[in-house]
């Protein structure tokens, strides 16, 4: 396998920050639109790195950094529709960002003040899925429900290089093609399942395990924002005309650890990290604005500005978040009454009762 | 009114639940021109279509997996384990996202999801036939567990589960699927009694014998044998194992002073265990005897040539009971 993706591999802007052009896919944006990519690109990334410094201060139990993979998310969230559903691992804070999730929403669940965050249906985007692969067959089952709406939305499924190895993900291909399902299956492949390289997860190239399931795939530079929105917005839209689904994979790099929990020094060498430090999403993006007079170092200095203000704003709202009331486990165990549920509560809160003022 | 079969009143429960709300989708492996390996399904396909009675690829968790999509889509999927053994490659779908949903996401996404497995055993099936995994289910919250014993409760206690908004782990007797009784198909499902309450089904005065699906016949025709010994067993239909319904089973354990409990599924930490403990805690001045508890062996479910002697049978319940009796 090629690390630099291989010939297959759909770029529409070079790390250098060339515009190529490909025979298949292609973008046509206004430089408005550009600065906006730009502009998600930069957020993301900042709340990542306020997000695991959060962690390091103790603020978060745990934080799954998205650092290197902004464009493969930016760009293929930015592809969809209002009414489209995407089905996130708990990677996906750029998927987040564009479905319009506050990034505060995203640091409930990695303080452990909840498992949730977020309300699925108001940003039509599920919840972080941590079992993984789980949500692939979710991702299908909602498009089946899509079908037979008769709606022409159409599911986006995150997942990554390791969850390819996963009997559930398979299992989704298979309901998907059999049934035709309107679902991109877009796999980010950031080259790491924490400490394992692609080489145990796969002996081909991850794009092409679509052919066995009888769908297509497609590998597009996941460093590529313009690539990865053509790339995915084609898809998308083949699975709206009835075509069934796709297998994106976005070719990229996890330049972060896996979690604030890992230490990757342990198991891959610094130049590998380098070497993708070249291929930087942000860098190409600014160089391709700048070079076209598109963008200017006020534009670049704003952008930077709104980052730092927004990051303040996410760290006072991270340490004002509340613990939940103890008794709160208890709720939403059912949506309906159940008696142990109510009982065990009801004990619960006569066991702290009992130590009111402080007799015991 | 004829009599019907266990088997054809769970159609009937799941025609009526298809006819009744257009969100209502079967799923599972053969259940559409085959109409189920127990003809359970036999007919709906023709009738509601191949987009609501869907013929699913091989693959179990597969089938609860894309059931959490479609209840998130605002169905309510009836999906076919199509035997206890086979449940397993779903079990990670169904504890970890079926179970959790409603919680993690603060109700907004329930899963209204029914689960349907036809267990147990004395059919003389191969290995893998013939399981009562409903202990694994009732140990984890998020999600209900029922379980009938006749063909009227299966017929309502169906479309129960399809209504309710949480989801149901449904374990139907499969031996008793040929079993009949007379069913009354225009019955108001709103005068029925919940789903998740026990009920006498046979009151007596010496002894109380809790159980539940498969054994609830074979305790019946035990009590009736230990009548003519002057015997008089009070025989409770769990028909909920989760939640269970406590306090039906403890004012029979406090008329009786006695409780023997009888499962198919190995006695080792099962419904029984969990019954014995509680029935101590809220009976124990109530009590001539220890609760006693008839079931499976912590072995592999053996071979069907030696199912009789695994499954507890007349003999075995009445043993139980004589040990109860003899404090």
């Amino acid at each position: 396998m090629t690390a630099d993706g291989g010939p297959e591999l759909v770029q529409l802007l070079t790390p250098e920050g060339e515009r190529v052009h490909h025979p298949e896919y292609d973008v046509d944006l206004t430089d408005e639109q550009l600065r906006g990519l730009y502009r998600d690109l930069v957020l993301v990334r900042r709340v990542d790195s306020e997000a695991t410094a959060l962690q390091r201060q103790g603020e978060l139990g745990l934080w799954a950094q998205c650092i290197g993979q902004e464009a493969a998310q930016v760009g293929s969230g930015r592809a969809l529709l209002p009414g489209d559903f995407a089905f996130p691992t708990y990677r996906e804070h750029g998927v987040a960002w564009a479905r319009g999730v506050q990034p505060l929403q995203l640091l409930g669940l990695f303080r452990g003040v909840t498992n949730g965050g977020w309300d699925p249906h108001e940003h039509n985007m599920a919840l972080y899925t941590i079992v993984i692969g789980d949500q692939t067959l979710h991702a299908v089952g909602y498009a089946m429900g899509m079908q037979r709406d008769g709606s022409d939305d159409a599911v986006i499924c995150y997942f990554g290089d390791g969850a390819t190895s996963q009997g559930d993900v398979n299992e989704s291909f298979v309901f998907a093609a059999v049934y035709n399902a309107p679902v991109v299956f877009f796999c980010q492949n950031n080259q790491w399942a924490i400490s394992e390289p692609l080489e145990r997860q796969t002996r081909i190239p991850l794009y092409r395990r679509a052919d066995g399931f009888g769908f297509p795939g497609v590998r597009v530079d996941g460093n590529d924002v313009l690539a990865v929105l053509a790339v995915t917005t084609a898809a998308l839209q083949a699975a709206r005309e009835g075509q069934g689904p796709t297998l994106v994979e976005a070719f990229t790099y996890r330049m972060g650890a896996h979690t604030t929990s890992d230490d990757p020094t342990r198991y891959r060498v610094s130049a590998d990290l380098e070497a993708w430090k070249l291929k930087d999403p942000i860098e190409r993006l600014r160089v391709y604005l700048a070079r076209n007079g598109w963008a200017d170092s006020d534009y670049f200095a704003s952008v930077d500005a709104e980052a730092e203000a927004m990051a303040v704003h996410l760290r006072e709202g991270c340490r004002a978040l509340p613990d939940p009331a103890p008794t709160s486990m208890f709720d939403h165990v059912y949506a309906a009454p159940h008696p142990l549920v109510e009982a065990e509560r009801a004990e619960f809160s006569a066991y702290h009762a009992s130590f009111a003022g402080g007799e015991h | 009114m004829a009599a019907t079969t266990m088997a054809k009143a769970i159609n009937a429960g799941l025609r009526k639940a298809l006819e009744n709300d257009p969100k209502v989708l079967l799923m599972g492996e053969d259940i559409g021109k085959l109409g189920g390996v127990f003809r359970v399904t036999d007919g709906l396909q023709k009738d509601f279509g191949e987009a609501r009675v869907i013929d699913s690829p091989l693959a179990e968790s597969g089938i609860v997996g894309t059931a959490v999509g479609l209840a998130m889509r605002g169905f309510r999927p009836v999906v076919e384990i199509q035997f206890d053994g086979f449940v397993f490659p779903a079990f990670d779908q169904i504890v970890t996202q079926v179970a959790k949903h409603n919680a993690r996401s603060a109700g907004r996404t329930p899963m209204p999801i029914t689960i349907r497995i036809p267990y147990g055993g004395g059919i003389g099936a191969v290995e893998h036939h013939s399981e009562s995994p409903e202990a694994y289910f009732a140990h984890t919250a998020g999600l209900r567990v029922l379980s009938p014993s006749n063909p009227l409760d299966a017929f309502v206690m169906v479309q129960q589960a399809i209504a309710h908004p949480d989801p149901v782990i449904f374990f139907e007797p499969k031996r008793r699927y040929w079993d009949k009784a007379e069913v009354d198909e225009s019955l108001d499902l709103a005068s029925a009694p919940s789903p998740f309450t026990a009920r006498v089904v046979r009151p007596g005065s010496s002894i109380t014998v809790a159980c539940y699906g498969p054994m609830v016949r074979t305790c019946l025709e035990a009590a009736t044998a230990a009548a003519a010994d002057g015997l008089d067993i009070e025989v409770v239909d769990l028909r909920t194992i989760s939640p269970l319904d406590i306090d039906t089973i403890a004012a029979s354990v406090r008329r009786t002073g006695r409780l023997v409990v009888v499962h198919e599924a190995p006695v080792f930490l099962g419904l029984g265990a969990e019954l014995a403990a509680r029935i101590t805690e809220q009976c124990f001045y109530f009590l001539e005897a220890p609760v006693i508890r008839v079931g499976g062996y912590h072995t592999p479910y053996p071979p069907s040539r030696l199912e009789e002697d695994y499954l507890p049978d007349l003999d075995r319940v009445l043993d139980g009971v004589d040990r109860a009796m003899a404090f």
